[in-house]
């Protein structure tokens, strides 16, 4: 129900400032931009933006930055893994 | 597929799963119980089931299903309502695709577009108000359900309808709310939860600080999370190292999508169109205070409960279900006595068997289910 999935904005509609198309997975359709727009970041910026959608509207603008920090995360603790496995096989 | 494939890499998922063993021997765990965590939002209890992530857990640590699934909480007498709204002359009831199927008491959406009435699935609000515009002559209503995710979308449909002078729009709320409902279920005496998987949409909206009462009220931590089965178990492997720490707090493991202080654009449009309701009945939990949203005065006019009657009746669950005790996690899924036999997805008795977001329709779907009861 609470259903996201992240699309990028590719076209937005000069008569409508409110409205963009944005492609997921290859399938286009238009969705409101109401809720990720304001003075700082107007329409007229978000050609390109990452953002996800749900039921018709773009709820939040990903941030490019946060996610690889999440992925950095992770990649780290894996190579603190490979690590202490190979010191423990050093010792033995 | 950007911001998914990334998220579901195999290899980090083991480095988590190696972590989380690791965790278990700084874990306070009592004798004989293992540590409970529920993840909230009915996405996370799919995505749970369909990457099998139960399974790599650690044997001390079990996800208890929450209640974050509006489909499922709907009671009977709502559905009843619906069904009363879609059969009235014309018209025209647009609803998400995941409500036909719940059953009311006499028959379900689905059950009422068999017998003749104009019920029509839609993927947005948007959609429903364009197809109001298309037929001036008919009355479109819209089934408003869902959690703080889906909630800014009706409220600017409903501004949209507004300044376009569409009349012939309404709007059946049931939209629901998760801090009245999370503080609800933690004033449950029999509840054991030791830690939260916050609701990675929900918060995109709300923001993160809304849960500060978790931590600091009832000594939980809650770690709100994205949807990708590495975002679920990096998730619960922050709650453990938490309890590991001895720490207790409010963390955000989605901070990609989810900003500390939530969506400003979409809690006003919220607060413009919707008002508190004292109460909310919820099915298997029974009636919780102001969990539930309602239309204000102002926007009466596209309020199908005050633009028709509406029965408005309370319908008790069938007697067998035992839906609140697996919301809570008093029992798992498999062991309520019609689990699989009189409940199943095709003919679904209790709510959460409805929707593939329910507990027991992701177990009966994915399986999970041990083959010696008591095994996990």
């Amino acid at each position: 129900m609470c259903l996201g999935i992240p699309g990028q904005i590719v076209e937005l509609d000069p008569n409508r400032k409110q409205l963009a198309t944005v492609a997921v997975s290859g399938v286009r359709r238009q969705v409101n931009i109401a809720c990720i727009v304001d003075d700082a970041h107007p329409p007229e910026s978000c050609l390109g933006d990452w953002v996800l959608v749900h039921v018709g509207f773009a709820m939040s603008r990903i941030d490019e930055a946060e996610a690889a920090q999440t992925l950095a995360i992770l990649t780290e603790l894996g190579e603190a893994q490979a690590e202490l496995m190979a010191m423990r096989a050093g010792a033995s | 597929m950007k911001y998914v494939d990334e998220f579901r890499d195999g290899e980090k998922a083991r480095v988590l799963e190696r972590e989380m063993r690791a965790l278990v021997p700084r874990l306070p765990i009592v004798p004989g119980r293992k540590l409970q965590i529920m993840e909230v939002c009915g996405g996370h209890t799919h995505a749970i089931f369909r990457y099998g992530i139960e399974a790599m857990l650690p044997a001390q640590v079990e996800l208890v299903h929450g209640p974050g699934c509006p489909v499922c909480v709907l009671p009977m007498g709502r559905v009843d309502d619906c069904v009363a709204l879609a059969e009235r002359p014309n018209v025209i009831f647009t609803t998400f695709g995941d409500a036909m199927r719940v059953p009311g008491s006499k028959k379900s959406l689905l059950g009422a577009k068999g017998d003749g009435a104009d019920v029509r699935m839609v993927y947005s609000p948007l959609d429903a108000l364009a197809l109001a515009r298309k037929n001036p002559d008919k009355e479109v209503v819209f089934f408003a359900l869902g959690f703080e995710t889906t909630t800014p979308s009706t409220a600017l449909t409903v501004l949209q309808a507004e300044k376009d002078g569409v009349a012939n729009f309404s709007l059946f709320c049931n939209h629901i709310t998760i801090v009245p409902t999370l503080r609800a279920l933690l004033d449950t005496s029999d509840l054991q939860i030791d830690g939260f998987i916050g609701p990675g949409h929900v918060s995109m909206v709300i923001g993160t600080t809304p849960y500060d009462f978790i931590p600091a009220e009832y000594g939980k931590p809650i770690v709100v999370a994205g949807f990708e089965p590495l975002d679920v178990m990096h998730s619960i492997y922050m709650v453990l190292l938490q309890m590991a720490e001895g720490r207790c707090e409010v963390e955000n493991q989605y901070a990609r999508v989810v900003p500390t202080a939530g969506n400003r654009m979409a809690m006003e449009a919220v607060a413009r169109v919707f008002e508190v309701r004292e109460h909310f009945e919820w099915r298997g939990l029974g009636s919780i205070e102001h969990s539930g949203l309602r239309m204000r005065p102002e926007y009466a006019a596209y309020d199908a409960e005050r633009k028709f009657a509406v029965p408005g009746l309370r319908v008790s669950d069938p007697a067998a279900c035992q839906c609140g005790d697996v919301l809570t996690g008093t029992i798992k899924p498999w062991q309520c006595g019609i689990f699989g036999t009189a409940c199943t997805p095709e003919t679904p008795l209790g709510a959460l068997m409805v929707s593939s977001e329910g507990a027991c329709a992701a177990y009966y779907l994915y399986g999970g289910v041990p083959t010696s009861a008591g095994s996990r």
